[in-house]
């Protein structure tokens, strides 16, 4: 049983010769539309109870306007949406507020508008208001506030009352830091509650760490949809390959199941990728804090006028620990000649907690990947970190405090 | 019913429009009542001598100051409700861009902003009434038949034009001129009975004219309005709503993509 069910979904906008002619349109006269630009179709995807799915795409490819049909805020062309549960949508923060009235009186008219009566909202009040955080600015008016305060007020409004599907674009990426752990927070309990939740986002760390399913839409078609980390792999491959015309993707099944996307030009490839300890011996497993060195063999297949080779660690949910390049770093090579073989060593402190991480490369030209992929490598290599020689810590970092108590 | 289900976002929604015109402005809604009643006053004082002698039946001397009041109560619902259904659309649009909700409350809203201000000038008028000498009769108990149907020939008209008018922007500029062609065309300052006879039977084709005669029978000359010439008013009225709402439906999936 699905919660959402999006068949054939499409959406054109036609131009007429002229205004008249689309009006004669509804009722059977008039011409045909002279063109017709479409931004969403053939779209079909269903979520079950509970899910978490997220929407990545460039600009354009038709996130918003998915999100909109879903809503009901705009009709499709094709297609159909089905819906069981109750929708709430957080499409633009803040909007609807009324710059003349209090917080507190936008925050009734909102309510209103989702379609609750006056005592319930009157009810759900203390909780807006106090996740708000405002204080004495909910009674205000509107125009008095920053925008970040509209922002805490609109969220607040937004997810007082839990829905059944939560859609939300873009919007976790305003506000402050703060305000931006609660609003997780909040969305996580919803999720626990059995919210399903539908996410557009361009914070594509978030996509990996909230959702358990990713869609990737490309020029108002589903390209391809699965596992969060194997779509957002796919889609920074996606927007590297834009870049240089003859590169291309390719996709390896791991022994575990999980997919490793390579993409580029292939002028320079990673051929082996090792961890070693401070005597140059394989690792197989790295303790939290021990020294190790990254050691990367890259062979150039042709001449290249300037390399660098960066290298990204994920942990277990496809979160950036680190990341740098040979750029950053200070160390590109400029004019490597075909068929050498280069050996990169970067040795550091594994300050980490325990537990899977993963490590990308890339090698390009410039400072990003944007220019001149050579090739990207996503989960190029995997291990383990294990707590061996320390007490007992949480967290991702090891950061070992001195302590002092009087 | 959606419109039921949403009963308290209209609610909200009307009371929030007059408590905004409050806060924007000292007076706040009393504008809405101070405009039409400066403009009796204009009139009155320019024309009074012109009209006065031609107001058979009503004795008082501020006769033609009442009978401007009355036909200015009609004119203004007519007027408010029609400019607004205007724009009602253009004006939501992003209300309606981002957030799914009945739309059918935006008419409603609509509806109720502008009654709410029209009880406030009939009130005003009333009053006025009562200080000129002037006691209106029992017939004013039909007067809030006519003003539901002032009501929904305005509002009906009014939406038929505001559907047409997010696709076709020129409605919005040509219809402020319609109403000032239709307001001259309707007996509000001036007395039917001046107009030569075999023109006036051109004038009865305004709906306005019968719906303006019908609110003078009533609050000047305190007898029963013309039930049969307003029969046909009603009927238009009805086929202007049901038409304003088959347009409506016809142009909801595209409406949004162009506002």
């Amino acid at each position: 049983m699905s919660i959402l069910d999006v068949r054939q979904l499409g959406k054109a906008y036609r131009q007429y010769p002229s205004e008249l002619h689309r009006i004669l349109g509804w009722f059977g006269l008039g011409r045909a539309p002279v063109s017709e630009h479409w931004v969403l179709q053939d779209v079909s995807f269903s979520i079950a109870p509970g899910e978490a799915v997220g929407i990545v795409g460039q600009n354009g490819a038709g996130k918003s306007t998915l999100l909109k049909l879903i809503t009901g805020t705009q009709f499709p062309s094709t297609g159909s949406v089905a819906i069981h549960g109750r929708v709430s949508a957080i499409l633009e923060l803040g909007m609807g507020f009324n710059q003349d009235l209090t917080g507190r009186e936008n925050a009734f008219h909102t309510a209103g508008l989702m379609g609750f009566s006056r005592d319930v909202v009157q009810e759900h009040m203390p909780d807006m208001e106090a996740f708000a955080e405002i204080g004495e600015y909910f009674d205000q008016p509107v125009r008095t506030y920053s925008s970040g305060m509209q922002m805490r007020v609109a969220f607040a409004v937004a997810t007082a009352f839990r829905p059944e599907i939560l859609i939300i674009d873009e919007a976790l990426s305003v506000g402050d830091a703060y305000f931006q752990h609660k609003s997780f927070n909040r969305i996580r309990e919803f999720q626990e509650q059995g919210t399903t939740l539908l996410l557009v986002s361009h914070d594509h760390q978030a996509v990996r760490s909230v959702c358990n399913r990713a869609i990737l839409l490309e020029k108002g078609r589903l390209l391809k949809e699965g596992n969060p980390n194997e779509i957002v792999d796919f889609y920074n491959a996606l927007i590297a390959e834009k870049e240089g015309d003859d590169s291309t993707i390719r996709l390896e099944t791991l022994g575990d199941g999980t997919v490793r996307t390579i993409s580029g030009t292939g002028e320079a490839t990673v051929i082996s990728i090792q961890l070693l300890d401070t005597k140059g011996r394989l690792l197989e497993i790295v303790g939290v804090g021990d020294t190790v060195t990254l050691y990367i063999k890259v062979k150039v297949n042709a001449f290249i006028s300037r390399l660098v080779l960066g290298y990204m660690l994920r942990d277990r949910l496809g979160k950036s620990i680190f990341g740098t390049n040979t750029h950053l770093l200070g160390r590109e090579l400029e004019n490597v000649q075909a068929g050498k073989l280069i050996d990169f060593r970067f040795t550091f402190v594994a300050n980490m907690g325990p537990g899977s991480y993963s490590l990308s490369t890339a090698l390009h030209s410039t400072r990003t990947h944007l220019e001149n992929n050579y090739e990207w490598r996503e989960l190029a290599h995997v291990f383990e970190v294990a707590n061996l020689r320390h007490a007992e810590f949480e967290g991702c970092n090891w950061m070992e405090p001195s302590i002092e108590i009087r | 019913m959606a419109v039921w289900r949403f009963r308290h976002f209209i609610l909200s929604s009307i009371l929030n429009d007059f408590k905004l015109r409050f806060i924007r402005s000292g007076l706040g809604a009393l504008w809405g009542v101070i405009h039409p009643l400066m403009q009796v006053l204009i009139f009155a004082f320019i024309l009074s001598h012109v009209m006065a002698n031609k107001l058979p039946g009503i004795d008082n001397p501020y006769s033609y100051a009442i009978y401007l009041m009355a036909g200015t109560l009609c004119w203004s619902l007519f007027a408010e409700v029609m400019q607004r259904s205007l724009t009602l659309f253009i004006d939501n649009g992003n209300l309606l861009k981002k957030i799914a909700f009945p739309r059918i409350s935006l008419p409603v809203i609509t509806a109720g902003g502008v009654l709410l201000n029209n009880l406030l000038l009939l009130v005003s008028v009333l009053f006025i009434f009562v200080v000129l000498g002037h006691f209106p009769s029992i017939h004013l108990l039909w007067l809030p038949l006519l003003i539901a149907l002032t009501l929904a020939l305005g509002l009906g008209a009014g939406l038929v034009l505001g559907v047409l008018n997010v696709f076709l922007r020129d409605i919005g500029q040509f219809v402020p001129i319609l109403l000032q062609f239709v307001y001259w065309f309707t007996p509000v300052v001036y007395m039917a009975t001046i107009i030569p006879e075999h023109y006036r039977q051109w004038l009865a084709l305004n709906p306005m004219y019968t719906m303006v005669e019908a609110y003078h029978d009533v609050l000047v000359f305190g007898r029963m309005p013309d039930w049969w010439g307003l029969l046909p008013v009603a009927l238009l009225a009805m086929v202007l709503l049901g038409l304003a709402m088959i347009l409506f439906r016809k142009a909801s999936p595209e409406m949004v993509d162009m506002l």
